[in-house]
C-alpha cells in the first residue's frame, strides 16, 4: 500500500479514529514563531519597565484626585464669617449679631463663634506667643458648617451680612482657594495621564522595531510558511499571538510589581501614621493609600499594554508583507 | 473542462519568452518556453547555476519574470492577487535543495504544516502524518527538532512535508543529493507513485544514475537558455 494512497483515502475521512498506536507525548501544536527567544524576553522585560512606571503615574495621580476630592469637600463643607473691629463699634456685639443672622439662615448645620483670645491664637504662628495683642484689631471669625444637603444661599447670606454689617462683616466661601486646589490637583492627574498615555506610545513603538527585528530574523519561517501555503494573515496571527503572549506576560508583570509597590507603601504610610510625624504628613498630603479604582487603573493598563502590543505586532507584520 | 484531444488540456505550468535578470545583472534565464501537463514526469538539469534553482522559484511564485508570461494552473501569474497566490501555492509542494525546515518544531510538526496553515483541526490530520512519516523511515523521529536529524532524515521530512497536502504538482531541488543509492531509488519510486495517482512532478537534479532509471522528459538548462529532451 502507498503512502499517498492511503493519506488520500483517509482525507474523506478526516475526523476518523486516530491511530491508537501513536504516541501520547508527540508534541503537536507548537507556536509557529519561535516564542522563548532572547529578545522576546528582553521585550517582555522593556513592556514589563514601562507598565510599572504607567502604574505608578496612574496610582500616584489617583492618590492625588482622592486626596484633593477629600479636601475640597471638607473645605467647601465650611465658610467664614470675618468681623472687623472699627473704631467706635462694639465688636462682640456685631459678632453676636453675625452670628443670629448666619443661624437664621436655612443649610447652615453648625455656627461657631471664635473668641477673641481663639482669634489671636490663630495669629500666633506668624506673629509668636506672649504678645499682648489687646490693642491690634485682630479680626473676629465664625465658622459655618454647611449642612449636607446644601441648601444654604451663600449669595443672599453675604448680601445680608453686608446690609446688616457694612463694612465689617464678610464672608468667605474659600472659592479661591478650592479653585487653585482643583486647578493643582487637576494639572497633577492631567500630567499623570499623559506620563500613561507616552508610555503606552513608547510600549508601541518599542513593539514595532521588536516585530522588525523578529520579522527580519524570522525571514525563513514567514517564506516557509508562504511556501506551504499560510497567507498573510494567517502569519500575521502567528505573530500577533507571540507578541500578545509577550504582552501579557510584561504587561502582568509590571502591573503586579506596581500594586506591590502600592501596597507595600500603604503598609509603611500605615505604620508611620502611628507617630506624631506621620499624622502631620497625612494631614498635609493625605493619605498613600490607592483605593480599588487606582488598582483597577494598574491592571488595566497591563491589559492595554498586551493588546497594543498585539495590535501594534499585527500591523507592522502586514507593512512588514505587503 | 477535460478536452478529448491528447495534450490539449489546460497545462500546470507554461512558460512563454520568460526572461529574468537579478537586479541590473546578466539574464540568468532567456527565452524560456514550455509547458508541464498535468500528470506528467520531469526531470530539470544542467550545470550548477544554469538556473535551476530560479527557474523553480518562478513556478513558485517567490520572483516574478523581468519578461515573458508565466501561467500557473492555467492562471497568468502577473498582478496576480494575494489571496489567489495562496491558493497557488496550497496546490504545489516543494522541496527544497537546503531543506527548510523550521528548526523549533519537531519532525511531526514540520510535516503538519501545510495542513495546519489550512487551519485544519490536529486530530483531523494526525494518523496521516505518523502514517506518512513511517512509510518516509521517520517513524521514531517524529519527536526529533530538525538540528538533531541526519542530512538524508531532513531530506526524508522535507519530501513528506512536500507530499502530505497531496499537491497537484510537485517541485523538488535535488531531491536525492544527501541520501544513499538505495533510499534515493525509494524517494524515486515514492514520486513516481505520487505522479501515477495525478500529481505533475518536476525534479531537479544532478544525479544521471536517478535520471536514467526512469524513462521520463528532461528540461536541460545551459547558459540561461531551455532544451527539452523528450
Amino acid at each position: 500500500m502507498s503512502a499517498p494512497a492511503t493519506t488520500r483515502a483517509q482525507a474523506e475521512s478526516p475526523s476518523g479514529p486516530a491511530d491508537p498506536s501513536l504516541p501520547t507525548n508527540l508534541r503537536r501544536n507548537a507556536a509557529l514563531v519561535p516564542t522563548d527567544t532572547a529578545a522576546g524576553r528582553s521585550l517582555a522585560a522593556v513592556i514589563a519597565i514601562l507598565t510599572f512606571l504607567a502604574g505608578l503615574c496612574a496610582g500616584a495621580a489617583e492618590i492625588v484626585a482622592t486626596n484633593a476630592g477629600q479636601w475640597q469637600g471638607d473645605v467647601a463643607q465650611e465658610v467664614t464669617i470675618q468681623v472687623r473691629p472699627g473704631p467706635g463699634r462694639d465688636v462682640d456685639a456685631d459678632v453676636s449679631r453675625a452670628e443670629t443672622i448666619a443661624k437664621s439662615e436655612p443649610g447652615i448645620a453648625e455656627a461657631r463663634v471664635f473668641s477673641k483670645a481663639e482669634a489671636e491664637r490663630l495669629l500666633e504662628p506668624w506673629l509668636g506667643s506672649g504678645l499682648d495683642l489687646s490693642d491690634l484689631p485682630v479680626p473676629r471669625l465664625i465658622a459655618l458648617k454647611l449642612a449636607d444637603n446644601r441648601s444654604a444661599d451663600l449669595k443672599r447670606l453675604r448680601t445680608r451680612l453686608t446690609e446688616a454689617l457694612p463694612g465689617v462683616a464678610s464672608l468667605d466661601d474659600h472659592a479661591l482657594w478650592l479653585q487653585r486646589l482643583s486647578t493643582a490637583a487637576n494639572a497633577f492627574v492631567g500630567i499623570g495621564v499623559g506620563m500613561v498615555v507616552l508610555v503606552l506610545v513608547a510600549t508601541g513603538l518599542a513593539v514595532t522595531f521588536a516585530t522588525r527585528g523578529a520579522m527580519a530574523g524570522n525571514r525563513e519561517v514567514v517564506e516557509v510558511l508562504h511556501f506551504v501555503g499560510a497567507d498573510d494573515d494567517y502569519i500575521a496571527r502567528a505573530f500577533q499571538r507571540r507578541f500578545f503572549g509577550l504582552g501579557l506576560r510584561g504587561g502582568a508583570i509590571g502591573a503586579g510589581l506596581a500594586i506591590l509597590a502600592f501596597a507595600i507603601a500603604g503598609l509603611l504610610a500605615r505604620a508611620a501614621r502611628s507617630g506624631p510625624a506621620g499624622q502631620e504628613v497625612e494631614a498635609l498630603f493625605g493619605a498613600v493609600q490607592v483605593g480599588l479604582r487606582g488598582y483597577a487603573s494598574v491592571i488595566l493598563i497591563g491589559v492595554i499594554a498586551s493588546v497594543v502590543t498585539g495590535v501594534v505586532s499585527r500591523i507592522t507584520v502586514r507593512r512588514f508583507l505587503s | 473542462m477535460k478536452s478529448l484531444l491528447p495534450g490539449a488540456e489546460r497545462p500546470v505550468v507554461q512558460f512563454e519568452n520568460v526572461g529574468m535578470r537579478y537586479g541590473l545583472g546578466p539574464e540568468v534565464l532567456s527565452d524560456v518556453s514550455f509547458r508541464i501537463a498535468p500528470r506528467s514526469f520531469q526531470f530539470l538539469t544542467g550545470p550548477s547555476g544554469a538556473g535551476k534553482t530560479t527557474l523553480l522559484r518562478l513556478i513558485l511564485l517567490s520572483v516574478r519574470p523581468t519578461r515573458g508570461l508565466v501561467s500557473i494552473f492555467g492562471e497568468e501569474v502577473s498582478g496576480i492577487s494575494a489571496k489567489a497566490l495562496t491558493g497557488l501555492r496550497r496546490r504545489m509542494g516543494v522541496v527544497f535543495q537546503d531543506f527548510r525546515l523550521l528548526d523549533h518544531l519537531t519532525t511531526y510538526e514540520n510535516v503538519a504544516l501545510p495542513l495546519r496553515v489550512q487551519g485544519r483541526s490536529e486530530a483531523s490530520y494526525r494518523a496521516e502524518v505518523v502514517e506518512l512519516l513511517r512509510w518516509v523511515g521517520l517513524g521514531e523521529r517524529m519527536h526529533a527538532l530538525p538540528p538533531l536529524l541526519s542530512g538524508g532524515e531532513k531530506q526524508r521530512a522535507a519530501i513528506a512535508r512536500a507530499l502530505i497536502a497531496r499537491p497537484d504538482l510537485l517541485l523538488a531541488d535535488e531531491p536525492t543529493g544527501n541520501v544513499d543509492p538505495g533510499l534515493g531509488r525509494r524517494l524515486l519510486r515514492l514520486f513516481l507513485e505520487l505522479n501515477k495517482l495525478g500529481t505533475s512532478v518536476i525534479i531537479a537534479t544532478h544525479d544521471f544514475g536517478i535520471m536514467d532509471a526512469v524513462d521520463a522528459r528532461r528540461m536541460v538548462l545551459g547558459e540561461g537558455r531551455l532544451r527539452i529532451e523528450e
